[in-house]
């Protein structure tokens, strides 16, 4: 069950438009920062196609520039 | 901040944000995610008062919340440049440290066999009789105490001063010999002068990190996201050389597995290669540098009253060149398992002019039993290729304590250390007993036991009294079992001050209830010399005193009211301001206390109003006084040493007896012995016991799975634990892994006493096991 973290950037002015964006997706938690054009995205997800796919679907939105993985875990279901 | 996290998956998710919000930090100063930070902080308008951070030597900065005299809340300091906002999880959860459900909170005195509760006053009244009468009945050199790289400044300090300037006994060690004393003994071998010339704005400039047997990601894990962020913003390379794959090699850009000790070959190797290709900087080299070698075959200091005197003879560079020639890649590549290919990439890195490397290490080289060895390795690298005190450019050991450069390294409390200098030198002597008010002929010239001799001569009933102050030694000590058993003998008192109980307050006679961390005021100094000042916030629970206070209430009942003139209002204050007179100067100079009131720390020397980041280089460090760019005033001629130091096999390897290595050492939940982190619940029920990894393939042949339990035995004792196979960590062949943080599987009961003979500091990396599924 991998558990990811990225560090995304959104294209000038769209932070907020990607969080919305990001925010209808099932199984990615967003963080945006206050003072930067910025956000935290966390992703999980049962298994590494689903993950693939879901980073797949966040590639592929307008509002982002760039997306960097920063740590990556894959951890048993919670017990 | 902490949060109520409900199990592992959370847990390790709240660990994926926060590495993110530390990799964020870095490439953006100041930046903010106050929606997430603030998401589970209390309700109402908490006081945010600044401190270091209470567990280890990264010194992280954190903001502490307030409420009606309770800590409640904590955050990561924005002003802070060690971590800049953020902390780990440990960290985040400090505050919940000071809270647990059986704190100390009264003295308690053993009588037939039982702990009895009694008032402060009357345990210290016979804490101090016991003292006068051991001292009576058997001598100065019958008492001692034993402290910590987790004691304040002042701790350490009054100790100091009362032990080796008033009693006259040098019986005075702390847990750091066990794990930054070979740290030590490179610095001054190499430079003659402690603790690391770079600082931790290195890494903002190196294009290159080496990380030599130092699991990063779960031992230092804030810096270990700067590194991290540094690959996102300029593609920096970070190697791990170890001899285990973690998290850290699975992050880095290159793992590089050896066999245990062989690293003292593989780093020999590296030099060879410089020197070969033509990559040394001769200018530097020739400017700066001498070429010593020392005895060798030194032995492991085994046997108890083990001595040993190294005695340095100079060499050319022409003799340390043909030295080289048995460490050639291909020759190399056979003792230690490292591709000669391996280790031509990690000298082409090294020998690179445009490139600048970081180097940095902790336990691995430490915990060695040729530690001092490894430490003069990593330097002779940087020393070759003039690597070293510029920006980017920094061999750099990291501490694993909040003061064990602040207390045990900078105010000296091992056995041959005075607050200046060494109890060796008269002079020395002198400086320290003008300071302390006491006839210089107090100050005894000769060192006396270092750690594990120490415990070898409470059992031998050499030493009769001992104070044990915020250390947990009846989990950490190697072939614990000796010494455990040595407690536990007639004749022998036991004084123990500390927080919760215990496998140490087990032992004790008398228990001492410690006021901890923001409970009391006092200083911490990380491992990039940096000072941090922390009020006191709160209330100790109970009758707890600080151990400062403690030290100075027997003092004073011991008769050295003169020395311990202290108001009890004040007196941090007041040793703060006495402890800075044994620094003054441009080597070493301490930052004033309102400078240090006023801002997250500074870093000694403290020249003229600003701290030094460079030491030993003319344009950062105005101790630089020989008019070249760089000045080693450590040493008398102002040059560094590069050691010729060869390879020698560890004291005890795997046979047909006992066919694995054993290496042991922390998680990232856990700190230490666990004793503070596994009263944090949502730490606990992360982690909430030990473990032995095993390699996957082996693991599978023995018909082993994780969860079954496995009996690891070795020639001083067995223990038996789950085994945890692909999990976090996964060890070579006929190797395993345990961690010692839990007091219920005590894997020091199976390790070996061996040490550096030159550091004195044990080896709990590698020794030889039998493994069996029970």
């Amino acid at each position: 069950m991998p558990i990811k973290s990225y560090l995304a950037h959104p294209h000038s002015g769209r932070k907020e438009s990607l969080a919305k964006a990001l925010n209808t997706l099932s199984n990615c938690e967003v963080i945006p920062a206050e003072n930067e054009n910025l956000l935290i995205v966390v992703t999980e997800t049962d298994n590494q196609e689903q993950e693939d796919k879901l980073k797949q679907t966040i590639e592929s939105l307008e509002d982002l520039k760039l997306m960097a993985m920063v740590s990556g875990f894959d951890v048993p279901k919670d017990k | 901040m902490y949060v109520s996290l409900i199990n592992r998956r959370s847990f390790v998710k709240k660990m994926a944000i926060m590495s993110a919000m530390t990799a964020a930090a870095s490439m953006f100063p100041g930046i903010l995610f106050a929606g997430e930070q603030e998401k589970n902080l209390p309700k109402g308008n908490l006081d945010w008062k600044k401190a270091p951070c209470r567990f280890c030597g990264v010194g992280c900065g954190v903001l502490v919340g307030i409420d009606n005299g309770k800590a409640v809340a904590v955050k990561g300091d924005p002003n802070s440049p060690v971590n800049k906002g953020l902390c780990c999880v440990k960290g985040y959860h400090s505050v919940m440290a000071l809270y647990g459900k059986d704190r100390l909170t009264k003295p308690l005195v053993k009588k037939n066999g039982r702990y009895v509760e009694t008032s402060m006053k009357e345990a210290l009244d016979l804490v101090a009789s016991k003292m006068q009468e051991t001292i009576k009945d058997y001598g100065k050199d019958a008492v001692s105490i034993y402290g910590s790289g987790q004691w304040t400044i002042p701790d350490g300090y009054v100790a100091s001063k009362l032990f080796k300037g008033c009693i006259g006994t040098n019986n005075v060690e702390a847990n750091a010999r066990l794990c930054m004393a070979s740290a030590v003994t490179g610095f001054l071998t190499s430079f003659g002068i402690d603790e690391p010339m770079g600082c931790y704005e290195d890494i903002d400039h190196a294009n290159v990190f080496v990380l030599w047997g130092n699991n990063m990601a779960e031992m230092h894990p804030v810096l270990f996201s700067r590194l991290l962020d540094q690959r996102l913003k300029r593609g920096v390379k970070i190697i791990d050389f170890a001899t285990r794959t973690t998290r850290t090699s699975m992050a880095a850009d290159k793992s590089i597995i050896f066999k245990p000790n062989t690293d003292l070959a593989v780093a020999n190797a590296i030099c060879y290669e410089i020197i070969e290709n033509g990559w040394v900087n001769q200018s530097f080299v020739e400017k700066y540098c001498n070429f010593s070698k020392g005895l060798t075959n030194m032995g492991y200091g085994l046997e108890d009253n083990y001595q040993f005197n190294d005695k340095p003879e100079a060499i050319s560079f022409k003799d340390f060149k043909t030295f080289l020639k048995d460490y050639t890649p291909e020759k190399v590549e056979k003792i230690s398992g490292v591709s000669a290919k391996d280790i031509k990439y990690m000298a082409s890195h090294y020998g690179n002019p445009n490139t600048k490397v970081m180097s940095l290490w902790c336990m691995g080289p430490n915990q060695h039993t040729r530690g001092t060895w490894m430490n003069n390795l990593i330097y002779n690298i940087h020393l070759l290729t003039g690597k070293i005190s510029t920006p980017g450019n920094s061999p750099f050991s990291l501490t694993g304590q909040p003061s064990a450069c602040g207390t045990v390294r900078e105010v000296g409390t091992l056995t041959h250390k005075l607050p200046h200098g060494v109890v060796t030198n008269e002079e020395d002597r002198k400086h320290a007993a003008e300071i302390w008010n006491v006839p210089v002929e107090n100050i005894s010239p000769k060192p006396t036991y270092h750690t594990v001799e120490m415990f070898r001569a409470l059992d031998r009933g050499d030493i009769r009294f001992m104070w044990i102050q915020v250390t947990n030694p009846m989990v950490t000590m190697p072939k614990l079992k000796r010494y455990r058993d040595a407690t536990k003998k007639e004749g022998r008192f036991i004084v123990v001050s500390d927080v919760y109980p215990t496998p140490t307050t087990d032992i004790a006679d008398v228990i001492l209830p410690s006021a901890m961390w923001i409970e009391r005021e006092g200083m911490y100094g990380n491992s990039e010399r940096r000072t941090q000042y922390f009020e006191k916030m709160v209330e100790p629970l109970g009758e707890a005193v600080s151990d400062t206070w403690q030290l100075i209430e027997v003092a004073r009942r011991l008769g050295y009211e003169r020395q311990f003139y202290y108001k009890e209002e004040t007196h941090i204050e007041e040793i703060y301001n006495e402890y800075s007179k044994h620094h003054e100067g441009k080597k070493h100079g301490m930052a004033p206390l309102e400078v240090l009131k006023s801002q997250p720390g500074a870093q000694w020397p403290y020249v003229e109003g600003k701290s030094t980041q460079w030491r030993f280089n003319a344009e950062y460090d105005p101790a630089c006084s020989n008019g070249e760019k760089f000045h080693f005033y450590g040493k008398p001629d102002g040059k560094a040493v590069i050691w010729q130091r060869p390879y020698e096999p560890a004291p005890e390897e795997p046979d047909n007896d006992y066919p694995f290595w054993l290496c042991t050492g922390r998680v990232v939940e856990h700190w230490h012995t666990g004793s503070m982190t596994r009263r944090i619940p949502v730490l606990h029920k992360a982690m909430p016991n030990g473990y032995v990894e095993l390699n996957p393939g082996q693991a599978k042949e023995m018909q082993i799975k994780t969860g079954d339990k496995v009996r690891v035995s070795s020639r001083r004792g067995e223990i038996v634990l789950p085994a945890s196979v692909n999990e976090r960590g996964v060890p070579e062949r006929n190797q395993v892994f345990v961690p010692f943080f839990d007091e219920n599987m005590l894997i020091n009961d199976v390790t070996l006493d061996a040490f550096c003979p030159i550091s004195k500091q044990p080896d709990y990396k590698k020794c030889a096991v039998k493994i069996e599924k029970v």
